[in-house]
């Protein structure tokens, strides 16, 4: 390994990146985009479904229940029905996610809790609505109708720590930091190198004395240092616009960061391995990507998924570092409560590099 | 480090690539001699790419025994590496990097002091007219500047062996002559240089010329020598109608090859003066009235006769068809 010539790939990496606009702006422009398209979009928590109401009873307890309901704030009473053939129409139309059915005998069921006294109708295609459903469902019926009594029937209380007002950017912009790392560090590192073997470099270079070693690194270097500034933009913004607390040590995100940002450059690294194109790097490139957001805990809940797919994304980087990083800024873990992650990392990166270095010789053929 | 100056630069023996079913290089005997050119001549596919790669150890060979400049190839390549120049037939500098920062670059890749770089790239910008271009994209470049460039990148750290594969074949007749000037100024301060290409008037100029046809060695010596050699004669008709001639002549037993060169044809023929009379008599009973003449045998009659047994890949025999 020669310094002086490691030195000079970096920056002949770096002159090339600056003269290559596109893939700058991407540097910048690829973070700020996501953070507000996600950032504002991506939002579990329901509020607004569209809702219809069928209420048979027409008492003014039956009346005061709607009320109550509606100003819950998670469905909006948008149709007001008379018969229950209305209800599929608008269902399957799309017009509305669910409809709430108020029997005609609506008082007495609530008085003799033989059955249910209300019934609500989802549109079951979406998993997210009928989360929603069962929360209502689980609403205290009896004190709604009769405030005065005061008896809490039924009633699990809910103590939200580390999010208490379940805002959704507090839980996707430390996930997103994962989401963006993983786009660009693993595309550009691996593009980077096939390129050159694309445009013919290589065939030059390895007729002189630089090692692949001095190579890979000289390209990988400046990765770190655009991903670390990828990082920044993201948290920057973050805290601006969204308001997302960094509970924990700012040294500890960016350790955590640049763990993962060097796992994913490795795993760039191997892809270049296998890639001969430019166009088949990208493609890897995405087939790496789409299976770490979906299982890395990022989209969908880790626990919820069947053990296949749990060990599986256990060998994502980007599952560790989802952990580690809610870990951090949310629950104000350190580095050294979370070492198990950042272990897992490093195995990752060791396993990975070491592949890649086996694939690497310095030849054509 | 091996005892280099007694012995001849590149030494091969029964050198052998193949790919898949494919032959590309089959068993070839080199030797090239130290400050001097030696020229591979041979059609497209005819394995002088490979036969390069794989003399600087950037392609492994199916078998036979390699030594460049004292070291065993493959297993000495990167030893080799410091001391040889290798200019790909493609442009394999980068095009978004300055006409310095390439030069920058490469003289840092062979571990030049930052002084020395300094002092040795504004030699080569003014041996090689780069100065004014100092500043240039490399991928903005015309084509002989893009090869002079190429040039000086691949001769920065003076190796003792360049190795050049069809250098210039996007380069215009002016910047060819002018990059073969380079050559000779090298070769006068010691280096030694193999360089492929199908141009007949650039293989004339070397000192040693080897012929490759189908990954075999099909002629190799001087260039004068080879022409002196050749068996046969070369024989010039000169006619009204040439395209008739060699119409009538096509088929003709004893012809191995023949092309127009303006207003007469030449044939490439066996034997003596009695086949030349035959020739004449066979011209005259076709209606054509034609002088037939032999000449001076040139490179390119060479060519056409070492490569004449596998003729689908070669250029010049398909004209004389």
């Amino acid at each position: 390994m020669n310094l002086r010539r490691l030195f000079s790939i970096v920056i002949k990496e770096l002159r090339q990146l600056r003269r290559d606009r596109l893939t700058f702006a991407m540097i910048v422009g690829i973070p700020t985009m996501q953070l507000l398209v996600f950032g504002y979009a991506i939002n579990m928590d329901i509020r607004h479904l569209d809702a219809a109401v069928l209420d048979q009873a027409q008492t003014w307890q039956s009346r005061e229940l709607v009320a109550t309901l509606g100003q819950t704030g998670v469905m909006d009473f948008k149709y007001r029905l008379h018969a229950p053939q209305e209800i599929d129409t608008l269902l399957r139309e799309g017009r509305i996610s669910a409809a709430l059915v108020i029997p005609p005998d609506f008082e007495r069921r609530v008085i003799e809790h033989d059955r249910a006294a209300l019934q609500i109708v989802v549109d079951g295609s979406d998993q997210i609505v009928q989360q929603a459903a069962r929360q209502l469902a689980a609403l205290p019926l009896a004190s709604l109708l009769n405030p005065t009594q005061g008896v809490q029937v039924n009633n699990v209380e809910i103590v939200n720590f580390y999010n208490p007002e379940r805002r959704a950017p507090i839980n996707t912009v430390p996930g997103l930091i994962g989401v963006i790392l993983t786009m660009t560090m693993v595309l550009f590192t691996a593009m980077a190198i096939v390129r050159e073997r694309e445009r013919g470099n290589l065939e030059f270079l390895i007729a002189t004395p630089v090692s692949p070693a001095e190579l890979t690194l000289g390209k990988v270097l400046p990765f770190i240092g655009i991903g670390l500034l990828q990082v920044t933009v993201v948290l920057t913004l973050g805290v601006l616009i969204f308001k997302v607390p960094i509970n924990g040590s700012l040294l500890d995100v960016y350790g955590a960061a640049l763990a993962f940002i060097i796992a994913s450059l490795s795993l760039g690294v191997f892809l270049s391995t296998l890639a001969k194109t430019q166009f088949q790097a990208m493609q890897l490139a995405m087939f790496t990507f789409l299976p770490q957001i979906l299982l890395s805990g990022f989209m969908f809940p880790f626990a919820g998924m069947p053990w296949p797919a749990q060990w599986l994304a256990e060998i994502f980087p980007m599952t560790h570092f989802i952990r580690l990083i809610r870990g951090i800024m949310l629950r104000a873990a350190t580095l050294r409560d979370l070492w198990h992650e950042l272990a897992a990392l490093a195995a990752f990166c060791v396993v990975v590099l070491t592949i890649a270095v086996l694939r690497t010789r310095k030849r054509l053929d | 480090m091996p005892n280099t100056d007694t012995k001849a630069a590149i030494v091969a023996r029964g050198l052998t690539r193949r790919f898949g079913d494919v032959i590309a290089v089959d068993n070839l005997d080199l030797t090239v001699e130290r400050a001097q050119v030696y020229g591979f001549l041979g059609p497209n596919g005819s394995g002088k790419s490979t036969t390069i790669r794989m003399l600087c150890g950037l392609l492994l060979p199916s078998s036979g025994d390699i030594e460049v400049l004292g070291y065993k190839i493959p297993q000495q390549a990167e030893a080799l590496k410091r001391r040889i120049g290798y200019m790909t037939q493609k442009f394999s500098l980068y095009d978004d990097l300055t006409v310095f920062e390439n030069l920058d670059f490469v003289a840092a890749v062979h571990e030049l002091t930052r002084a020395n770089a300094r002092t040795r790239i504004a030699e080569l910008l003014k041996v090689y007219w780069l100065e004014n271009l100092r500043k240039q994209l490399a991928g903005t470049l015309s084509g002989g500047q893009k090869q002079r460039l190429a040039l000086a990148a691949a001769v920065l750290h003076k190796p003792e062996l360049l190795l050049l594969d069809e250098p210039t074949s996007a380069v215009d007749p002016q910047s060819r002559r002018e990059f073969w000037d380079s050559l000779f100024a090298l070769v006068d301060a010691g280096t030694t240089i193999l360089v492929s290409t199908h141009y007949m008037d650039e293989a004339e100029r070397c000192h040693r010329l080897a012929i490759l046809d189908h990954g075999r060695l099909v002629a190799d010596g001087a260039p004068r020598e080879l022409a002196q050699a050749l068996p046969g004669q070369a024989l010039l008709v000169e006619c009204d109608v040439p395209r008739g001639a060699q119409k009538a002549l096509t088929g003709f037993p004893g012809i191995t090859a023949m092309a127009q060169i303006g207003a007469s044809l030449r044939v490439l023929a066996d034997g003596g003066d009695q086949q030349r009379a035959r020739i004449a008599a066979h011209l005259r009973e076709a209606g054509i009235e034609a002088k037939v003449e032999p000449t001076t045998a040139n490179l390119e009659d060479v060519f056409v006769a070492a490569t004449r047994h596998s003729s689908s890949a070669t250029g010049a025999p398909e004209k004389a068809k």
